[in-house]
């Protein structure tokens, strides 16, 4: 077993490689330059001037060979200078060390995603349950109706609404923002509910989404394990419905699901661009969306740098997850 | 069931939406506009940003959002007057010799950075040296290359003198050039953090910048003109406009832009009315449609004419900017002093369109509904930006006005970048609907002089006219205002007679702003220039500074 983890601890160095290069050529053919801020319709820029801008961002050079300038500092960890005219590191941007952990871009990404993760699986797998339990009863039918709903609806667009309900004309919640403006005076206990006013429709918002999938995964995979001979013979020692399905049924029909975490942070850190603007939470996704269309490259790629080795540790612990889980993989 | 409940509530949420709108409108509110009180301190204005800023020294920064922050923390030596004249800021007085190339300012005595040092002449010789450095990344430099010599005469006394004489070099003096020596002598400008923590001697200065939220300004107590009433002045980073407009309400968001129909149709009820006070000015830019003065069809000013007859451009004002906005006559903006109000207007007028494209050879021969010459039917392609829909809008009315007199027009919109690289640059257009930003200055050299049509250069369409040409030299010549008057007229007329665009529509900003904050005057160059001087009275006062 150590064998086969070290042999996809190593897969991933060459996939990580391509992602970059593929990444790094995919947003340099895009029209646009970082220095375009600055000079695009600009009335008082010569070509001079032009120039000048490029060459001290080193975009006179072939793309390949900034490839490999990036390349050689990214091996070393280092990620470079943002192009945006603050020229900061990229990582600072990203992990600001000098911020508290509460404020760190990538911890609040996480962090959401982490929550709205939680949501799903609390709410997802028991309809998914019960309504195979239930199949083509009335329940299972509204449930499906409902989790497909919140796959289908434009979820900027249920954003909005909710914030006029519960923003204005309930004065419930906050429209958006991670904190009040009054947060510093706070109590620590008043700063806590703060902080989780302003996550209640942020979560809820990227949670919706995600739930038909997971529920509709975990209907049918419950489906095809209640009709298992184990099931039946459960069910003919004459245990009650309750440990049937919640010990032997559950059990196994959970299996798939542990690949499905993994795979699903991909769509996560895609989500957060979305509500992360539409929120204002000053998360990895709003400098995602900040930074590609200022054409900010080391940005960029430090983003999806840090998203591919996200994906692809989320993809190796769905390995791990389901080598402990199955004890048929384990032996392989 | 938690699901159902959840769905429960989004569908009440809808119903009480749609049903909760008559409710707010009855409720019967104070008017706040009509609260008066004494100009008091405290309180603080928080403005609503789609951006974020991304470094607060003025030379540096590209953005809007940047400049409109800098602009709060810095100075310039000049500034402009509500009616455009060029006054003192942080100079006292200036000179201008006879010949014009000889420019000198007597600053202020007594005025102090934030941390208590004196400013004088050698800060304004830094900022100088600064901005023309090769290895200061600045898009503002042109200007200041034209100084032949900078001096530093005494420590309140700065002088430049020129090659050639330069009128829009006076008020290149502004802000961007202004920078603390004795903070910043001998650093790398890119390299330090004064770009985020920056010291100035504005009427505000930074107290916490958190990325991604808000940018927190205190008001600077020892300011020159005086203590600012408001306390703090919040910048809060909102990227989604709906969101905003939400945060308005709701009362997280104090003053922001509005769109045309949040200025018209959103924000017509009682409770806006009773709250809020909207103003509109115009904004320094145009939209223009735009000709390839190279193409056969475009190079007879006949054909242009035609087409500006067929434009009816206050329908377009008042369809597509919902009234907020005024037709263009050309590339000036309506009542500032460069603006000719007695040039050739083409009004709408179909018959003599049609009159006009015969003379220059176009008639519908076969019948088609289409005017043809030499077997070309006349079809031709109006390209613009993509997501813009102001332009998008434009265009259509255009599309649709021109097929009357028997012009097929297809549009095409192009995302920004591969527009510029691809068909501007390459000049791979008939026609463009686009929009320039001007500056107060209306030395427009670079967009009509017939030297600056090279590739990445601004007379794309290829404008050559050698009386424009010596107006334009002309005009950035000569200082005195009624002498550059008498240019800019002419150069305003000619190109009204010469249609090498049609000017469509100069676009109002709409601005929105809680009606407790009091002292807000309107003026041709907007409403902020004076913000130090708006206040909240006592009682009204909602937010306390916790220092």
């Amino acid at each position: 077993m150590t064998g086969y983890l070290i042999k996809r601890l190593f897969e991933i160095i060459p996939t990580l490689f391509g992602i970059t290069l593929l990444s790094f050529f995919i947003i340099h053919l895009a029209p646009g330059k970082p220095t375009d801020v600055l000079t695009e319709m600009n009335p008082k820029i010569t070509p001079e001037a032009r120039e000048r801008l490029e060459k001290l961002y080193g975009l006179d050079k072939p793309v390949i060979q900034q490839y490999g300038i990036w390349l050689k500092r990214i091996v070393k960890l280092d990620f470079g200078e943002s192009f945006s005219t603050d020229r900061r590191p990229v990582i600072e941007k990203i992990w600001d060390t000098k911020q508290p952990l509460l404020e760190r871009r990538l911890f609040i990404t996480f962090s959401i995603n982490i929550l709205s993760m939680v949501v799903i699986f609390l709410i997802a797998i028991p309809i998914g349950i019960s309504s195979a339990v239930r199949q083509y009863s009335l329940y299972d039918k509204i449930t499906t109706t409902i989790v497909f709903l919140g796959f289908a609806m434009p979820s900027f667009w249920l954003a909005l609404l909710l914030m006029m309900l519960f923003g204005i004309h309930l004065d419930w919640l906050p429209i958006s923002g991670l904190k009040s403006m009054n947060y510093e005076s706070l109590s620590i206990l008043g700063k806590i509910f703060d902080r989780a006013e302003h996550l209640i429709l942020p979560v809820f918002i990227s949670a919706f989404g995600g739930l038909a999938g997971l529920s509709r995964f975990m209907r049918s995979s419950m489906l095809e394990v209640v009709r298992q001979d184990y099931v039946t013979t459960a069910r003919a020692k004459g245990l009650p419905e309750n440990k049937v399905i919640y010990r032997h049924a559950f059990r196994n029909a959970l299996l798939p699901i542990i690949t499905l975490l993994g795979l699903s942070v991909p769509g996560l850190i895609g989500g957060s661009v979305i509500f992360e603007n539409i929120f204002g939470i000053p998360g990895m996704g709003q400098l995602f969306f900040m930074s590609v269309m200022i054409r900010d490259y080391p940005l960029v790629m430090g983003i999806l740098t840090i998203g591919a080795i996200l994906t692809l540790l989320g993809n190796l612990m769905a390995d791990i997850g389901y080598m402990i889980a199955d004890p048929r993989i384990r032996t392989k | 069931m938690r699901k159902a409940l959840y769905v429960i509530i989004t569908f009440m949420a809808i119903s009480y939406i749609s049903g909760c709108k008559d409710n707010t409108e009855t409720i019967v509110q104070k008017n706040l506009n009509e609260v008066s009180g004494q100009p008091a301190y405290g309180d603080a204005l928080i403005v609503g940003s789609i951006g974020e800023p991304s470094i607060l020294i003025p030379m540096l920064a590209g953005d809007s959002a940047s400049h409109d922050v800098a602009g709060l923390i810095f100075n310039g030596l000049v500034k402009y007057d509500t009616d455009l004249s060029v006054i003192g800021d942080l100079a006292e007085s200036w000179d201008i010799s006879s010949d014009g190339l000889v420019i000198t300012f007597h600053l202020k005595k007594g005025v102090k950075w934030a941390d208590g040092v004196e400013f004088t002449a050698e800060d304004v010789m830094f900022g100088y040296q600064t901005i023309i450095n090769e290895k200061t990344p600045t898009a503002y430099s042109e200007d200041y290359k034209q100084v032949k010599k900078a001096e530093v005469l005494d420590s309140y006394t700065f002088r430049v003198t020129y090659e050639k004489p330069f009128a829009p070099a006076l008020t290149s003096w502004g802000s961007l050039v202004i920078l603390p020596k004795h903070l910043l002598e001998g650093k790398d400008i890119t390299k330090t953090d004064f770009g985020r923590n920056p010291a100035g001697l504005g009427p505000y200065k930074l107290n916490k910048w958190t990325s991604g939220q808000e940018l927190i300004l205190h008001s600077n107590k020892t300011y020159f003109e005086g203590r600012p009433y408001i306390d703090s002045y919040v910048y809060r980073f909102i990227p989604d406009p709906a969101t905003m407009f939400l945060e308005l309400q709701a009362g997280g968001v104090d003053m922001m832009g509005l769109t045309p129909i949040q200025y018209t149709k959103q924000t017509d009820t009682d409770f806006f009315r009773n709250n809020f006070q909207k103003y509109r000015y115009p904004v320094f830019s145009y939209t223009y449609l735009g000709f390839n003065l190279k193409h056969p069809w475009f190079k007879d000013k006949r054909v242009r004419q035609a087409i500006a007859h067929a434009i009816d451009k206050s329908e377009i004002v008042d369809v597509v900017l919902f009234g907020l906005g005024s037709p263009a006559t050309g590339p000036y903006v309506p009542n500032t002093w460069p603006y000719n109000p007695n040039v050739k207007k083409y009004e709408y007028d179909l018959e003599r369109s049609r009159e006009l494209l015969k003379e220059a050879g176009w008639e519908d021969t076969d019948g088609n509904g289409i005017v043809d010459k030499d077997g070309n039917q006349f079809e031709f392609t109006i390209r613009t930006n993509m997501g813009n829909r102001l332009r998008m809008n434009t265009a259509t009315i255009i599309q649709w006005k021109l097929e009357k007199i028997g012009i097929k027009v297809k549009i095409e919109a192009i995302e920004w970048s591969a527009f510029i690289n691809e068909f501007i640059d390459k000049r791979r257009f008939q026609a463009v609907l686009l929009g320039w930003s001007i500056g107060i200055d209306p030395d427009q050299y670079n967009i009509w002089h017939s030297t600056k049509t090279k590739e990445k250069e601004f007379n794309f369409v290829s404008y050559n006219n050698p009386e424009i040409d010596d107006l334009l030299e002309k005009g950035r010549r000569t200082f005195d205002i009624n002498e550059r008057k008498k240019v800019y007229y002419r150069i305003h007329e000619i190109l009204a007679e010469e249609l090498p665009y049609i000017f469509l529509y100069v676009p109002d900003a709409t601005q929105i702003v809680h009606s407790r904050f009091k002292g807000i005057k309107p003026s041709p160059i907007g409403i902020g220039y004076n913000l130090p001087k708006w206040y909240v009275p006592k009682k009204l006062q909602k937010h306390s500074l916790e220092q």
